[in-house]
This record gives C-alpha cells, structure tokens and sequence, in this order.
C-alpha cells in the first residue's frame, strides 16, 4: 500500500508524541526556559530563566491562556479560548506539534496525576470536558456553573475541583462516576485553586469577595477564610486571582489583581506577612523548582515580576507581550 | 394599531438542575411585570437600535439570571420561580402585584414607565414584597417620589450624566453647546445633565431647543447646521430622551466638534461590546436566548433575578425578612460582571454601579473615572450622594425603614 508523505509524517508525529506521552521522566530536559501566555499576541513567548531574553515566540491558536506540562515535562499544553482548542508545545523543538479538541472555549485545565486526562473547562457552556490523552477524544462532559473557571485535578486522582464564576461555588466531581459529589457555596466570583500538600485544604480565591476561601476537603466545607488588606487600597480594587503554595506547605503566595500586590500568607496561621508590589493586575504566578524565585505574570502593564522570595523584593519586570496570562518555568 | 390585551403567564422554574444536594424544599418565586402598550417598545423604535433605548423586551435578561441559579439554589434547598404578566395599564399590573403578593410572591421585576413604577410603589406602601425598578430612570423615583420597598437597579438620569460629566472634564471639553427635545423627559435628562455640568465645572454655553421635522418655517429648530451654528464650544450634547433626533446630529453639525449625550459618545449600563469580567460569556448567553445584543434595560433584568438569587442563597435560604435584610445591608457583593462590587445605597435604594461611556460598538471609557473620588465608595461620585439625597423614607409600624 502506497502512502501519500504527507500521511507518514503525520503518523510519524503521532508515533513520536506517544513515545514521549509513554517514555516519562528520561526526556526532562531542564531547559530553565519560562514559558508565558500572552491573550492578545496568540503566542506563548520562551524566556530565557537567567537572562530573561527571548528565546522564541510561539504562535498559537487564539486567545492562549492557561498553561500546563505534561509529567515528563516533554510537552506544553497551551489552553487557546478563542481558537476552541488546546495546543500542544514540545518543549524539545519550541514548536506546536498538535491540537487537542476538547469543546468550545478552554479556559484552564489540570492532568491527571497519572497523565491520561486532561480536565478543561469550557467558559461558555458551563462544562468540565474530561478529554483522554491517549486516545485522544472527550470521553466525558460534566454540566457545572456558568463560566467555569478553575480547575484542579486531586493528586490522589478521586476528585476534580471546579470552580464557577457565576454560581459562586467550588464543584466536586467524583472521577470515577464523573458526576457531582458537591457543591460547595464560596465567595463572589471564585477563580483559582490551591491544594494544600497534605491534600485536607483547598484553596479558592474569590476575587469579587476580595478573599481566599479555604474548604475542607474531608467535609467539603469552608473552614475559613482569609481576607486582604494591602495599604491604601479599597475593598474593590482587592480581587485576589492566582494562588500558589511551597511544596512543604508552609507558604501561599496569592495575586491580588486590581490591587497590584502579592500577599504573602503564612498556610498555618492564615496570616498575611507581606504584600510585594508588582507591575498592574497581576493573575498568574510560579514558584521556580528551589522556590527561590516567583514569577508573576501582569495582565494590564504587559510585563512579567520577578520576586525573590527571600527578601520579597522584585528584582526585575521583563516585557512579555500583550496581556500575559500564565507563566511556567521547565526546571 | 389595534389595541391587543394579550394577557401573558409564563412560569419558569429551575427544578433541582444540580442533580444533587437535598431536595428543593421551599419555591421563592419572582414575578415579571411590563404593559402591553409600552411606547418604549414599539416595533419601529426597537428597530432603530437607538443607543441608551431598548433593543427589545428586557424579559430575556431575566430568564438568564434564573438559568444560572440553578446550582445555588439547589444548594441552598431553594427552587425559584419565574412568572411573566403582561398587563393593558398601570391599575391591571397593581391587580396583579396585589394577587400574586396574596400567593406569596414578594419580589417584582417591574418594566415599566416612570409613572407607573411610581404608582404602584405609591400604593404598595409598608407590604412584604420589594419592587426592582428595571427601566424608568427618571431622578424623581430616587428623590421625592422614593419608597423603601422600591429598589432601582437601572441608574438615575443623574448617574448616567455625572459619568458624562465626569468623562467631559477629563477630556478638557468644558465648554458644550446643548441642544434640547421637546418632550417632558428630555428636559429631565437636560437637567440631570445641567446638575453634572455644574458639579464637574462644565461650562454651557447655549441651550438651544430642536424639533423633529422638515418644516423650512421651523428650520432654526429642525436643522442641525444651523443649531450648532453661530457659537464656540468644545462639545454638543444632545439632550434627547429617545434618540431619533440625536442620530442625525454628529455628521450635520456645523464645525468638527464630538457629540455625546444621546448619539457619538453615550452614558450606558450596560454594553455588547464590554470584554472585561466575564461579559463576552454573558453577553453570548444573552444573544443565545433572546437573538439579540443585550443593552443597559436587559441587564436591569438579569440583574435584578440576581439580587433576589444572591441574597435567598447567602441567607441559607432565608425568609423575606432576612433576604430583605441583606439585600439592603452593605454586606451584599453583587456581581453585574462590570468589575465592582455592587449594592444597594442605603438612603435612596439606588443600586450603585459603574456606568459606561460607549460608541455603537465599543465601551471607550468606565465611570467612575479614575481620579474621580470619593470619602466611602467611588462610586458613589455618580448620582445622588447620601447629603443629595431627598428621599425619606417613610416606614410604617413594624417595618424598617432601610
């Protein structure tokens, strides 16, 4: 049988995409490379991680905004709303090297901790689409609130946490029956998660609230909340966004959008012990592997903060293209 | 046109949507209430798509709100209910609140003119129930004529003008050459507009009447090159409550000046065009429902299901009393999707809200302004402040005023 070049190359590439899904950890390469989503650009540009020069700007479909590696850190999964599909990056050649389509307007998404799904939700139909990386289709949808946003796959693979905008809460969904186990009534307009190391508290921020909500995972009720109050800012310019917490979970850094700061919050005693200004909206946030270095992405300045988590004190803004979303860092 | 009573019930109810939690042991339901002969809704003015007017019923709106409580009031135990009364006049559609308050119902989605909104909280004094105000703008419902259990979630003519005003100053166009309508509610939008001109530092240098018309007799009234003729200004405003003169003014005017106010650059609730916190997704849902872009009249609607829906389901479900309560303290964080938390103002029970300054595609600017300040809540720098206020409420026996 004859077969077109075109068709064996494509084969080829899938073959290839699924030896690097299957072969694991060996082909982390460490680039050190940060990677950011830029909305309005549709690119994710590479930085260097010492120099902050670019290294590549990546065009992707339209409207990218969250961002994930695969385990292996072999690929990038790139959340494209407006292209209505998720790309995907390998992070060996710095190129798009394929597209998953998992239903109208991804937003955010987490893997399974085995890497297999992929949870995306879809802002426009109040879905959770659950898309099978290996076989590479939805195998499910799972109806939450209007304007799903964030999402987080429980590293001990029972639960998916979702939250909706507009309906106010956190939707806990049962992987295995993928139906709703709860629904957990949060703050106003609930975007992003943090799962304690532990795994016994999640954390949400509510950005209309101005607060983080804090549910425990045991009873899927909310335990306690945690509000901010940087100087001279009022309650609505205070609209926390991004979350994220050292691997020992001592530490939550958590973006407070409007209000240009990163609060710094002590997990333990919910105590706020530092608010770290930063360029305008700041969403998205990363710890660097030795959790050295935060990395938060800028929404309305168009530029990236870089934090060194000792002092607490940015050490540079590096331009990164109009409006970055997300920021990852491969080392 | 042939009168048509066309009396209209539509219940629509979310039933448990979530699939799970406790079974909906309690129906709260809301009532939505518009005349049939309103002339805001007239086909040829719906058609017109004047900017600021309504694009059609606001109904919709209200339908979308309700689709997107599903989930909260399945948790909070709460199913609501959704029921549609198209009345012939203002004393059927208080026959009708009256009816429904007797079953149980106690809020009310009222698209109406004015002077009915007026009427029927007039003559539904001191009962359980509170009445949203979706559509009448008018100053007088939030000053004199005010009532506790009216709560306006469309802002005043004065909210709409101070962000006006406030957008004229920070342009530096001080100085606006203002041409009037004729009818009763244009002189009220010149006035709100005249209050804003004075608290902003606007100068107006001439207030000069229009008419609709081609009559060569009244041309120094109907033509729009010589109204804005004979005069130095920076800016015309058109101070036209319904929007047909207004269109024709920003490409007949007489020197290359921008015109706001009712045609170019206008005060608006609500845009199609807003990207920010989530309304392209409220935007597209809106269009999917009613099949047409959703205006400042239809956000009324919707959020005006949304008040209800939060504060039944921050209350635990909670009695009228209690809704009522926190939907009027300043603990309520309503999210109109405009980047604020919004709520109710405790003397005049005027939602507060931003207010965009928009062209026919586009949302150029968000009032308040920034630099625009104030003691408690920025927002508040748009319409009546607490020490403007007129209203008093008048509480009878055992009910609170506010």
């Amino acid at each position: 049988m004859r077969r077109t070049p075109i068709l064996s190359t494509a084969t080829a590439l899938v073959v290839g995409l699924l030896c690097q899904l299957a072969a694991g950890p060996l082909l982390a390469r460490d680039t050190g490379y940060l990677f950011v989503s830029s909305e309005k650009d549709h690119v994710v540009t590479v930085l260097d991680g010492k120099t902050y020069e670019k290294v590549k700007v990546i065009k992707t479909a339209q409207r990218p905004r969250g961002l994930k590696f695969s385990p292996d850190h072999s690929l990038l999964y790139v959340a494209c709303g407006d292209g209505d599909a998720i790309d995907v990056i390998d992070i060996a050649r710095l190129e798009v090297v394929g597209q998953l389509d998992v239903g109208e307007d991804p937003e955010r998404f987490d893997l399974s901790p085995d890497g297999r799904y992929l949870y995306a939700t879809n802002e426009d139909d109040g879905l959770l689409t659950i898309f099978d990386l290996k076989q590479k289709q939805i195998v499910a949808e799972v109806e939450v609130g209007e304007e799903p946003e964030g999402v987080l796959a429980n590293p001990d693979g029972r639960t998916v946490y979702v939250t909706s905008e507009v309906a106010n809460m956190v939707h806990v969904v049962d992987v295995e029956t993928r139906t709703l186990k709860a629904n957990v009534l949060v703050g106003n307009r609930p975007r992003r998660f943090a799962l304690t190391p532990d795994g016994k508290e999640l954390w949400v921020s509510n950005e209309l609230s101005g607060s983080v909500s804090i549910i425990d995972t045991q009873d899927n009720r909310v335990k306690d909340e945690i509000r901010f109050e940087p100087k001279g800012f009022r309650p609505d310019d205070i609209t926390p966004v991004g979350l994220t917490m050292t691997r020992d979970g001592s530490t939550a850094y958590i973006t407070l959008g409007g209000a240009n700061h990163v609060a710094v919050v002590e997990v333990a005693s919910r105590k706020v012990k530092d608010y770290v200004l930063v360029g305008q909206r700041p969403w998205g946030l990363t710890l660097s592997r030795d959790e050295q270095t935060l990395y938060v992405t800028n929404g309305k300045s168009d530029d990236l903060s870089v934090i060194d988590t000792n002092s607490l004190k940015v050490q540079r803004s590096v331009p990164v293209g109009r409006v970055p979303y997300t920021v990852r860092v491969d080392d | 046109m042939a009168m048509r009573y066309r009396f209209l019930l539509l219940a629509v109810a979310v039933w448990l949507a979530a699939g799970i939690g406790h079974a909906a042991d309690r129906v709260v339901s809301m009532a939505y209430v518009e005349l049939d002969d309103d002339p805001r809704y007239h086909e040829k003015q719906m058609e017109a798509r004047f900017p600021g007017q309504p694009w059609g019923r606001p109904y919709a709106g209200a339908e979308v709100a309700l689709k997107e409580a599903r989930f909260a009031g399945s948790a909070a135990g709460v199913a609501f209910e959704l029921t549609h009364h198209r009345e012939a006049d203002v004393q059927a559609a208080l026959t009708t609140v009256e009816r429904l308050t007797g079953e149980g119902v106690n809020y009310f989605l009222l698209d109406l003119p004015g002077a009915a909104v007026a009427e029927i909280a007039r003559r539904t004094r001191g009962r359980e129930l509170l009445l949203f105000n979706l559509s009448a703008l008018d100053d007088g419902l939030r000053q004199s004529e005010c009532q506790a259990q009216l709560l306006h979630v469309a802002p005043s003519y004065a909210m709409l003008m101070d962000a006006m005003g406030q957008f004229l100053v920070a342009r530096k166009w001080r100085e606006v050459l203002v041409l009037k309508g004729p009818n009763p509610e244009d002189a009220e939008l010149l006035a709100a507009f005249q209050r804003s001109a004075a608290r902003f530092g606007l100068k107006i240098e001439a207030v000069r009447p229009f008419v609709l018309g081609r009559d060569p007799r009244q041309r120094s009234q109907n033509n729009v090159a010589l109204l804005t003729a004979g005069a130095d200004y920076d800016v015309v405003f058109v101070a036209d409550a319904t929007g047909e003169f207004a269109r024709d003014v920003p490409y007949q005017i007489q020197k290359p000046r921008p015109v706001v106010g009712a045609a170019g650059l206008v005060p608006e609730w609500w845009h199609w065009a807003w990207e920010r916190h989530g309304a392209p997704q409220l935007n597209g849902r809106f269009l999917k429902a009613a099949k047409r872009p959703m205006t400042g009249y239809d956000w009324s609607a919707w959020i005006g299901v949304k008040a209800v829906v939060e504060s039944v389901v921050r209350t635990g479900g909670g009695d009228f009393q209690q809704v009522r309560d926190y939907m009027l303290s300043d603990a309520l964080v309503l999210d109109g999707f405009k980047g604020h938390r919004l709520g109710f103002r405790a003397w005049d029970h005027q939602l507060r809200q931003p207010v965009f300054l928009t062209t026919l595609n586009w949302v150029v600017a968000r009032a308040p302004l920034e630099g625009f300040l104030h003691q408690t809540n920025n927002l508040d720098t748009l319409g009546f402040d607490e020490q403007d206020s007129r209203c008093r409420f008048q509480a009878p026996a055992g009910l609170k005023g506010s």
